[in-house]
């Protein structure tokens, strides 16, 4: 298919990425592009240019802090982070990501596109909302830090704003997660997914259901405590062809449980 | 290209030089044109295919730099430098390579259409795992729809030529 017309640039540098992104405004970042492309295909998204931050090595990357504390980098690749030893210290990242779409796409889609695109029924918006991450954001007015909860801003939309780039995720120390989703087919899109984390206070983001993630902290980790959590925290979800609303509030619950169950049972371990 | 300032420039096209099977090519392209036509139409390779165009069905599937991608999901002009290989690049000498043999010898391929990127996920696979077991290799070609096989003989087709029994 053939795209509408757009500018590319290929800095090697953040500092010269975010010069680019800067001085033009209708441009957007490419990271893995596996799902901006297909945007652009659908002439759903009409960037003027791209800034592939492919070139860039300080995007990319992962370290494990002497306190167990991950800093991931946002180009660092599905694939990549499976195969990371570092990112064994915080098990759930690397199993959540086996499961997003199929071998090629995971070796090409990034974590920072997964979570930059804030695409409702994306895999990592909820895990890193549950686990508490913390989001490094540079641009012009210099770096700032924005947790996973307050990231997420609307469909598409996240706190990144215009000439500024995702730089760092840093993901504290913990085991005890668990991720659980009713997907389409075998590692497809979700039709809702929940992350829970129990390290200290128990934390639970429900995908697919809203806008963005939607964080609930249930009184206990028994199963109907966290079923009534999902039931008071009053998600809207959308119907559409593969379930409808009430059938995505019910499934809320149900993948909920069972992500807490998950989380409990490593808690124990 | 980089260091002269280049890199940073937002341009609509540029000139770029891709190795596809060992054989380097310079082409202009523009910088909305896909890998997969630059592939198809530029360098005429067109055992790679198109077939959803949308990412889903693998058809496109090439190895960029070692590993594996679809080509209807990157953009001709990030192949600048970079190694590919495709389907065209299997054979040997137009002898058939162990593994399109295996796919002849066990009917893996009906009408044809997603055989290059089948063959493309399954190279891939057995060059990381030289025996891999039938949920590997149903996981390695989750990117690959077939809707003629069912599958079956893709998979079997695949362990055989990795020098494993297959019960048929």
């Amino acid at each position: 298919m053939l795209l509408s017309e757009v500018g590319y640039a290929r800095p090697a540098t953040l500092e010269q990425a975010l010069g680019v992104l800067g001085e033009n405004l209708g441009a957007r970042a490419l990271a893995g592009g596996q799902t901006l492309i297909n945007v652009m295909k659908a002439r759903a998204a009409a960037p003027d240019a791209l800034v592939d931050l492919n070139g860039i090595p300080q995007l990319k990357g992962i370290e494990l802090g002497s306190d167990g504390t991950l800093e991931v980098g946002p180009m660092t690749t599905y694939t990549e982070l499976i195969a990371s030893s570092e990112a064994r210290a915080r098990p759930i990242l690397a199993e959540v990501c086996a499961q997003i779409a199929d071998v090629q796409v995971r070796n090409r889609g990034t974590i920072g596109g997964n979570i930059c695109s804030s695409d409702p029924t994306n895999h990592l918006p909820p895990v890193m909302v549950a686990i508490g991450a913390q989001m490094t954001i540079v641009g012009s007015n210099g770096e700032r830090t924005v947790p996973a909860d307050e990231f997420f801003l609307g469909v598409y939309m996240t706190a990144v704003g215009p000439g500024e780039l995702l730089t760092k995720i840093t993901i504290p120390p913990g085991r005890s997660d668990g991720f659980a989703s009713v997907p389409i087919g075998v590692d497809g899109t979700c039709i809702v997914n929940a992350a829970a984390s129990a390290n200290g206070e128990l934390r639970v983001a429900l995908g697919c259901v809203g806008a963005v993630p939607e964080l609930v902290r249930p009184a206990s980790a028994e199963p109907e405590a966290v079923r009534e959590a999902v039931r008071s925290a009053g998600i809207d979800p959308p119907g559409d062809v593969h379930a409808s609303a009430d059938y995505r509030r019910h499934l809320a619950e149900v993948v909920a449980a069972r992500a807490v169950e998950q989380a409990s049972k490593r808690a124990r371990e | 290209m980089e260091g002269n300032g280049a890199h940073r420039a937002v341009e609509t096209s540029r000139t770029i030089s891709v190795e596809v099977n060992g054989t380097t090519y310079e082409r202009e392209v523009e910088s909305r044109r896909l890998l997969v036509h630059l592939i198809r139409d530029d360098l005429d390779l067109t055992g790679t295919h198109v077939g959803c165009d949308t990412g889903n069905c693998g058809a496109c599937s090439v190895i960029f730099d070692g590993t594996l991608v679809k080509s209807c999901m990157l953009l001709a002009v990030q192949a600048d430098g970079a190694s590919i290989e495709t389907v065209e690049g299997l054979a040997e000498e137009e002898q058939l390579n162990g593994l399109q043999q295996a796919f002849n010898d066990h009917h893996a391929l009906q009408c044809g259409y997603c055989t290059p990127g089948m063959l493309m996920s399954a190279t891939a696979l057995l060059r990381h795992s030289p025996t891999p077991s039938n949920e590997e290799i149903t996981r390695a070609i989750q990117g690959n729809i077939c809707r003629c096989t069912g599958y079956w003989n893709i998979v079997k087709a695949i362990k055989a030529a990795s020098g494993q029994e297959v019960d048929e």
